[in-house]
């Protein structure tokens, strides 16, 4: 092989942000590559900055650099200016470890973390000069593997990955690994990458879309069925049972340059069932499972020690819900290392877990931003979405921080939420004022930032039936909001570009023939779409005609339950009909515990897959937590204008007659 | 007490910015578990005061950090090597120093900076000319982009010295001295005064310099320091000269 460098060095002195190319990271490897080993190229097809601390991208860097048959290198999505240079000059796409060209490894990994990078995906496959197109791919082009929360509607993507893994990739990258190292030794004769595929498509986990046919009638899905006997009807999700078993990134990547999240990231804890209904994550992810709190605190210490950090972020979906919490945030404060100035950062606060032991613990250090998500305006938008958070819980939430000083909190809200009301948007305003209000006791410059995002429903989740409000509903409520909070001094409002979410909802509940206008998109220059400055909703509305496809069919329609799902046939364990039932009790207004601490309510995957939560604690945090230790009865307590105000009739998503 | 420290910015490490640099020195100085001072208030930062910023992209073997530490005591000879292991490869120490109580620092002392230039596809004959041109010129004037206004400025009276180094691959190395007070020339405003069709190369900073009544110094020379010099910057030095 060579390395490209020579040929990027001159072009890196006339780019933005040159570093990014570079590598030399802490924690990087220099791979010997050979014949018996299967080359791996890991890929963020977003930028650097933001590709760079991805979690799952590190594990996987170092479990397959680890294996004696296996290396991996990394590769990010080039930004705009170099990628004109690259293609000018004929340079592909390349790893920034040993700057060797992607199309000299044996498989393309790419992670999905976010809808709106597809078109990145299909410009990293192109700019490693590999057909766009699994179909259009030759022996001697790498295998294009994804994986990432994404993959759990993998449809839109289907026509340009070879495979996709559904769920944790510790353990299956080795099983991939193995299979086509033997692809590799057999000398990837022509007619053998089907049978490598078909081979790959029983590993448990592994998606291969070429295996299955979607059978539609008219616009309607009927059916996705696999074309062979032995490919699986469904392909069930993979889960590592311990998280403490996984002790991963051993040496997280300390990068030169500035990227997001630059700090520590020591992961307690993967999993939530919390059973927020909008999230996900929560969803996909379960059941809990904790890392030890002495493994938490070791790789703590040794990570601030080995790479110079002064700060460190204890990640999970719900950091404050890790059994002794506390304990561990004292340890580290009181750590060594540092010269006594280790900050720490819980992101995923929920305002019922967050308390003044917590608060007062993190200001010790350097005090770092504080978010809470209560995510909706009113007790019965919360009752609705599941996160049973009353306001005396989230009052009680920013007592405790602007009592500890903090002058300013972040406040996360959703809107476009089933059901939704103009009463439950306005109520938004209304937390936020006495938020602030709270506040003001403490400090007279107190203030809350508020984010306001639009519901994009997704896939394996309670709401995957519902019908996403248009752009210009959402744009409407939020306009309501900047109209309320307008003189509202304390209050600083955001919110998300309506439009983004619209496109957002176009691929994050598409059918295979979504892939078409994903593809139109990225040819008509459509790259970098989360990016503000280059997304263009006008794209993706040209791109939907033009190939035939309903905007209004993808994501404002509302689902019925005998509607094939286009991810039927990928299994996250949650059964079909427990998501109906929690989406029918989400309109009714009714919320479900949470289960790490309360009897099983089967949603289908602690017995489907024969594994447990691991919770060190047996009773949940401190301030109770979602219908346990809480009084509930209390938490309809509304602001006091609304009170008599009602959510309109519950027509949305029955069975048709 | 206060800590000099000379090190070099060489290879892929030279596209990181001023800012990158800053960051990962705070990083390794805590890695080393160097008893750096803080600042006192909500936000504790170390103690460090970096010389004049090195442009994205440039090359050095005479970058400066002034650091304060919490106590006083010998500088360990090993310090060098021991920084320079915390340091991403292309970063390594050259010298350590403990500095006079007292002294100025970096950004008001320093004075000038010897540089060389390596010009693409250029020729020495015609490199020797546009030297000469130069320095023969009584004014070298420049127009730049200054809070989105044009301002013109002469560049003669910051030249202090020019010459050609001798061809290179792809071009050929000139050598300035161009003074940083009242503000720091670019060598990019350098080649623009030229000849604006010039193309820059790799800059690589050699020296920063002192200027006294006595003649002019560097703020760390590499000379004064037996002992602190590892294998890991000898390396280096070889570079330097």
């Amino acid at each position: 092989m060579t390395s490209l460098w020579p040929r990027l060095e001159p072009l890196l002195p006339h780019v933005q942000k040159p570093a990014r190319y570079i590598g030399c990271e802490d924690g990087a490897v220099t791979p010997e590559h050979g014949p018996g080993k299967v080359a791996w190229l890991l890929v963020y097809p977003d930028t650097y900055e933001i590709g760079l601390p991805n979690q799952g991208l590190q594990i996987l860097y170092e479990i397959l650099n680890e294996r004696p048959d296996a290396v991996a290198e990394r590769s990010y999505a080039p930004w705009t200016d170099l990628e004109a240079k690259l293609r000018e000059r004929g340079i592909p796409l390349f790893s920034v470890d040993t700057h060797r060209a992607a199309g000299e490894f044996d498989v393309l990994a790419f992670n999905l973390s976010a809808e709106l990078v597809y078109t990145n995906l299909l410009n990293c496959i192109d700019l490693a000069g590999v057909p766009v197109r699994a179909a259009d791919r030759a022996p001697e082009h790498p295998i294009v593997v994804a994986g990432g929360h994404c993959t759990f509607n993998p449809e839109p993507v289907a026509d340009f990955i070879d495979a996709a893994v559904i769920g944790d990739g510790e353990e299956v990258v080795s099983e991939i690994t193995e299979r086509v190292r033997e692809w590799k030794a057999g000398g990837r004769t022509p007619g053998s990458r089907q049978r490598l595929l078909r081979d790959l498509a029983s590993v448990p986990g592994v998606y291969v879309p070429s295996m299955y046919e979607p059978v539609y009638d008219g616009e309607r899905l009927v059916a996705i069925e696999p074309r062979f006997p032995d490919v699986p009807e469904r392909v069930e999700k993979r889960t590592i049972a311990d998280l403490g078993d996984w002790p991963y990134p051993k040496r997280q990547l300390v990068p030169l340059t500035e990227v997001v999240h630059d700090r520590l990231n020591v992961e307690v804890f993967r999993g939530c069932t919390r059973g927020c209904r909008f999230c996900q994550a929560g969803m996909i992810t379960r059941p809990v499972r904790e890392r030890p709190a002495d493994q938490v605190r070791t790789m703590v210490l040794d990570g601030l020690r080995r790479t110079g950090y002064d700060e460190v972020s204890l990640t999970s979906l719900s950091s404050a819900d890790f059994s002794g919490i506390e304990g561990v945030v004292a340890d580290v404060v009181d750590q060594p290392a540092g010269c006594g100035n280790v900050s720490i950062s819980l992101p995923s606060l929920r305002v019922d877990a967050f308390t003044v032991g917590i608060a007062s613990q993190i200001q010790r250090a350097r005090r770092t931003g504080l978010t809470f998500a209560p995510e909706a305006g009113t007790w019965r938008m919360r009752q609705i979405i599941n996160k049973l958070i009353r306001e005396e819980d989230l009052y009680g939430a920013v007592e405790s921080a602007y009592s500890q000083g903090w002058r300013r909190v972040k406040l996360y809200f959703m809107t476009g939420l089933p059901s939704e009301t103009d009463q439950d948007t306005l109520g938004i305003a209304e937390l936020a004022r006495n938020v602030v209000a709270i506040g003001r006791r403490h400090n007279k410059h107190a203030s809350a930032t508020v984010s306001v995002g639009g519901f994009v429903p997704k896939p394996h989740t309670p709401f995957q039936w519902f019908g996403q409000n248009t752009a210009a509903e959402l744009h409407r409520k939020v306009g309501l909001l900047r109209d309320e909070l307008r003189r509202e001094r304390g209050v600083q409002l955001k919110w998300h570009d309506p439009k983004a979410s619209l496109a957002e909802g176009i691929a994050s509940r598409g059918d295979r023939r979504v892939g078409a206008a994903i593809e139109h998109v990225w040819r008509h220059g459509g790259t970098f779409q989360e990016w503000s400055e280059h997304f263009d909703l006008g794209l993706w509305e040209e791109a939907m005609a033009a190939n035939g496809l309903s905007i209004d069919w993808y994501v404002h329609r509302h689902r019925t339950e005998d509607e094939v799902l286009p991810w039927d046939h990928i299994s996250a364990g949650l059964h079909k009909d427990f998501l109906w039932q929690d989406w029918q009790d989400a309109l009714h207004e009714l919320g479900v515990e949470d289960c790490r601490w309360t009897p099983c309510y089967d949603c289908g995957v602690c017995t489907g897959y024969s594994i447990e939560h691991v919770v060190a604690s047996p009773v949940p945090p401190a301030g109770g937590s979602q219908g346990t230790g809480q009084d509930l009865a209390t938490g309809g307590e509304r602001p006091a204008h609304l009170l008599g105000t009602r959510a309109v009739p519950v027509t949305i998503g029955a069975r048709p007659a | 007490m206060r800590l000099r420290i000379r090190y070099a910015r060489l290879g892929k490490v030279r596209f990181t910015s001023h800012r990158d640099v800053a960051r990962i020195w705070e990083r390794a100085l805590r890695r080393t578990e160097l008893p750096v001072a803080y600042s006192a208030g909500f936000s504790p930062r170390p103690k460090l005061a970096f010389g004049l910023a090195l442009p994205t992209g440039a090359e050095s073997v005479a970058e400066y950090l002034d650091v304060e530490l919490a106590g006083a005591g010998p500088v360990p000879d090993e310090l060098p090597d021991r920084l320079s292991a915390a340091l991403p490869a292309g970063l390594d120490v050259l010298a350590v120093a403990p500095l006079e109580a007292g002294a100025d620092s970096l950004q008001h002392a320093v004075t000038s900076c010897t540089w060389t230039v390596e010009v693409l596809d250029l020729d020495a004959d015609r490199a020797e000319s546009l030297v000469a041109a130069a320095l023969a010129a009584g004014t070298l004037v420049v127009t730049r982009q200054r809070k989105g206004k044009a301002v013109t400025d002469d560049l003669r009276p910051a030249l202090l010295a020019l010459g050609v180094n001798g061809p290179t691959p792809a071009g050929v190395e000139l050598h300035a001295e161009l003074s940083t007070q009242p503000r720091g020339v670019r060598t990019s405003e350098l080649l623009a005064a030229l000849d604006p069709g010039l193309q820059e190369g790799l800059v690589r900073r050699t020296h920063q310099w002192i200027q006294r009544d006595d003649g002019r110094v560097e703020p760390l020379p590499l000379e004064r320091l037996p002992g602190t010099v590892g294998a890991h910057t000898s390396r280096v030095a070889e570079r330097v000269s």
